[in-house]
């Protein structure tokens, strides 16, 4: 995969161009200068330990913030901070925490997704002219080859709150890329899911990728983002610690660091552990014989 | 065992159909001696006044009783079971007769004051009661309708609409006080009785697969209605609750569809009805011209939507109640404004606390709304003429709500109340968005504002205030969408209708209407946060077990949603 990316890099353009993003409240720096590019086909991974500023970058990227410093640029254009006008660019997210219009039914929340790719107006919609009924009916059916596409089309009248959980990620999916995004950025899209799930959503986003679209993921799952992503950022308190292929990110003393914490003076050596351990199964042999393997791992 | 129970509930629904006819039979004696009690209901062998809803009451028991006993030709009438409908029934023709029996007792001072009949049907409306309370429940899905001819369903339709009409009609006509309470007690037990015997819920259906029909039968049993009248005292209160309806289908765009809690609305009537009564041509306009009706029209709305551009650009860039106080502040604002604008204290433009009189009647090519006309040999009295105009006007709110609520615009609209941080990330400009349905509710109401101006013949100050007796007034228009049905067509046109009614027809509770209301609005949320007409989203918003949105023809979907309900 790393070949691919190598040899065919020179016909790739560069989707998402941010440089020296920082975003400050008051007095607390949540992203502090980052770098990142996204290039076109790509599936770019974003990590980090919660409070790292992932999501702050991304409502960054988005305009849901303006950034204090630095500047976001799509496709060569720089974006301008108003979360409408960067989707209207081609960028499209999703949300961390579902925010899905959960009392609008599965289509017509992909509906509202082709808002910026539709112009109908008020006038027009109180005329109801042919232009009107042939958009609508285009809208219509681009919405219907989406919910195809992940799968809910028989869903498509029901109302989006009375859907599973792993559905409503998906819709949410398929509502971002109703605004045919060049960029499509996913926030935790497998926060919840189980192993099954998130396998689908993997498969989801490789088709997703297949489109030419690139995709900018932020995730916990570590076997899910090193799997799917082609180059990984650690982003640690504000700052990106490193960027690259999978290996070079999980082979990285500072992000291990970053994630389970660096060894104090005069730490528990591995003997010590192995003693503790020992004791601790005796004990629990002791009272209870079933499950202190378990415990002890 | 079950040949028992079944038996048993046969007997008990005999039972029940034996009171409805005893309830019918006791209205043909007399209740009272005198006839000082209004509607005379002393005479032998012919019921009047109040008796007429009991009769009614006690004819759909025995309808629904034949019905639950399985008579054939009147199953259709419970599709989802007879037993809530013949309760609600007999609670219905119960509180009715009741009601009328106790009132007489009250007025006329003492129980001497009823015959024997009043007591016999006291006691007949009891009987269904305790035999519907005592059977068992027998709520049922309901099975798919029988094809019918096309032409027979229209005709359902047609006939629904016709009966709507009359029933209606005989609202407004209740002379009397105690007639109308009765009335409302009546209907809205069976109508909540037809609700639960899975009536209306079919002719749902039946409208929605023929909806042209549909909207134009409804609007011609609409326009029908002052052929029903011989004078104009109850047009006029039919006019009135066209515009207080019409009012609250604009305001129902802002805060039904955009979410947009709004609650000064009743300034932009303000605003378009001093438009239009100070281009009217009145002598007490100090603009000496006179516009020429669909001139005025069109100045009222844009006056109107200059002042909510006005008072939407600045507000809705913010997001939560700033608008809600804004709007608070602008309708007093405009009322106090007119009202100093006099000449004393500001310019003098609207004469201040003694309005703008004497605003002339309406005049299309010759034909004078002042006058009355003789249409199709029926005489229609002046007020009939605004009616009619009011009802054009309403047709066209009807038909800007419905389009512009099922299309992008309207769908960015639902967007925005539901979650405005995801709907701009979806790339609506939410500023933009709100501006438009704050500006189109404004223009709206400044369109009904120009034909209210010359319905009343005269515009004061006191007419748009945030809330008083009389409607509409921002809180009353803000009541009728809620208590009617948010982001629904008829919701605020039943609401409307209603909050006219009441206040026009109990005068005796002039002093009590608004802890009354208030009151209706606690029940209300507490037992029906969706309003009377729920839309399909508030119905499944608020009453997660309801499967409404499941198409019924689609296997295994229900279960799915249920799942994800729980």
């Amino acid at each position: 995969m790393n070949d691919m990316t190598t040899t065919t890099t020179s016909t790739r353009t560069t989707v998402l161009d941010a440089t020296g993003v920082t975003m400050r409240f008051g007095g607390l720096t949540a992203v502090r200068s980052v770098d990142l590019q996204v290039s076109s086909g790509e599936i770019v991974g974003l990590i980090g330990p919660n409070g790292a500023g992932k999501t702050t970058f991304f409502n960054c990227l988005t305009g849901l913030y303006v950034p204090t410093e630095g500047r976001v640029s799509y496709k060569g254009t720089v974006l301008p901070p108003k979360p409408h006008l960067v989707t209207q660019a081609g960028i499209a997210r999703t949300f961390q925490n579902i925010r899905l219009f959960s009392n609008m039914t599965v289509l017509e929340n992909v509906l509202v997704g082709r808002h910026t790719r539709t112009k109908e107006g008020l006038w027009s919609a109180l005329l109801r002219g042919p232009g009107f009924k042939k958009a609508e009916a285009a809208s219509h059916e681009r919405a219907m080859e989406l919910l195809e596409f992940i799968g809910l089309q028989h869903k498509a009248d029901h109302l989006a709150r009375n859907l599973p959980y792993g559905e409503q990620r998906k819709l949410e999916i398929a509502r971002a890329l109703a605004s045919e995004p060049g960029l499509l950025l996913l926030d935790e899209p497998t926060a919840g899911m189980n192993p099954q799930e998130t396998r689908v959503t993997e498969d989801l986003v490789f088709a997703i990728r297949d489109q030419g679209i690139a995709v900018l993921v932020i995730e916990h799952d570590m076997r899910f983002i090193f799997n799917l992503s082609d180059r990984v950022a650690c982003l640690v308190q504000g700052e990106k610690l490193v960027e690259g292929t999978a290996e070079v990110v999980q082979g990285d003393e500072r992000v291990i660091a970053a994630y389970l914490g660096t060894p104090f003076e005069g730490a528990p050596g591995a003997e010590e552990v192995a003693e503790v351990e020992a004791a601790e199964a005796d004990a629990h042999s002791d009272t209870s014989t079933t499950g202190s393997e378990g415990d002890a791992k | 065992m079950t040949d028992t129970a079944s038996s048993r509930t046969t007997q008990l629904r005999v039972l029940a159909l034996a009171g409805g006819i005893a309830t019918v039979a006791s209205t043909f004696l007399s209740w009272t001696y005198t006839a000082e009690f209004p509607g005379d209901l002393t005479v032998y062998g012919y019921p009047g006044g109040l008796q007429v809803l009991t009769l009614t009451a006690g004819l759909l028991i025995a309808l629904f009783a034949l019905s639950a006993l399985g008579v054939k030709g009147l199953r259709w009438l419970t599709p989802t079971g007879s037993t809530k409908a013949l309760q609600l029934f007999a609670l219905g023709a119960l509180a009715t007769t009741w009601f009328t029996v106790i009132a007489i007792a009250v007025e006329l001072g003492g129980v001497v004051n009823l015959e024997p009949g009043g007591f016999v049907a006291a006691v007949a409306t009891v009987i269904p009661v305790v035999a519907a309370f005592l059977l068992p429940d027998d709520t049922r899905k309901a099975t798919r309708p029988k094809e019918l001819p096309s032409w027979a369903e229209i005709l359902i339709i047609v006939a629904a609409f016709a009966i709507g009409l009359f029933v209606f009609t005989y609202g407004i006509d209740t002379e009397y006080a105690e007639l109308f309470t009765g009335y409302l007690l009546t209907v809205g037990f069976a109508a909540t009785a037809l609700f639960r015997a899975g009536l209306i819920a079919r002719l749902n259906g039946l409208t929605t697969k023929y909806r042209m029909i549909a909207v134009s039968a409804a609007f011609v049993a609409a326009a029908a209605f002052p052929f029903t009248q011989n004078t104009d005292q109850f047009t006029l209160i039919a006019v009135n609750i066209l515009i207080f309806a019409t009012v609250a289908l604009g305001l129902n765009i802002v805060v039904g569809l955009a979410g947009l809690l709004d609650l000064g609305y009743v300034a932009f009537l303000g605003v378009g009805a001093y438009t239009a009564a100070l281009v009217s041509g009145t002598t007490a306009s100090v603009f000496d011209v006179h516009f020429p009706f669909w001139a005025a029209v069109l100045t009222g709305a844009v006056v109107s939507l200059i002042f909510g551009v006005l008072i939407g650009a600045p507000t809705l860039r913010l997001r939560g109640d700033y608008l809600a106080i804004v709007t608070l502040g602008f309708g007093e604002i405009f009322r106090i404004a007119v009202g100093n604008l006099d000449g004393v204290s500001g310019p003098r433009i609207t004469n201040g606390p003694n309005g703008v009189p004497n605003i002339p009647d309406l005049n299309f090519f010759g034909y004078n709304f002042g006058e009355s006309h003789t249409v199709l040999g029926f005489e229609l009295g002046s007020y009939a003429n605004y009616y009619l105009l009011m009802l054009l006007a309403m047709i066209l709110v009807v038909i800007v709500f419905s389009r512009a609520g099922n299309s992008r615009i309207g769908r960015a609209w639902v967007a925005i109340r539901e979650d405005e941080t995801a709907a701009t990330a979806m790339g609506i400009n939410g500023f933009r968005v709100k501006l438009i349905a704050f500006a189109l509710g404004a223009t709206l109401a400044g369109l009904a504002g120009t034909v209210q101006a010359h319905v009343q013949h005269t515009v004061v100050p006191e007419m748009y205030v945030f809330a008083g007796p009389v409607p509409p007034n921002s809180a009353f228009l803000l009541a009728a969408v809620i208590l009617g049905g948010m982001g629904t067509i008829s919701g605020p046109l039943i609401g409307a209708s209603l909050l006219y009614l009441i206040p026009a027809k109990l005068q005796f509770l002039q002093d009590y209407q608004l802890l009354g209301f208030g009151i209706a609005l606690i029940l209300l949320m507490r037992f029906r946060p969706e309003g009377l007409i729920a839309n399909r989203r508030a119905q499944l918003e608020f009453h997660e077990t309801d499967q409404l949105d499941v198409p019924d023809d689609k296997p295994g979907a229900g279960v799915s949603t249920a799942k994800a309900g729980a």
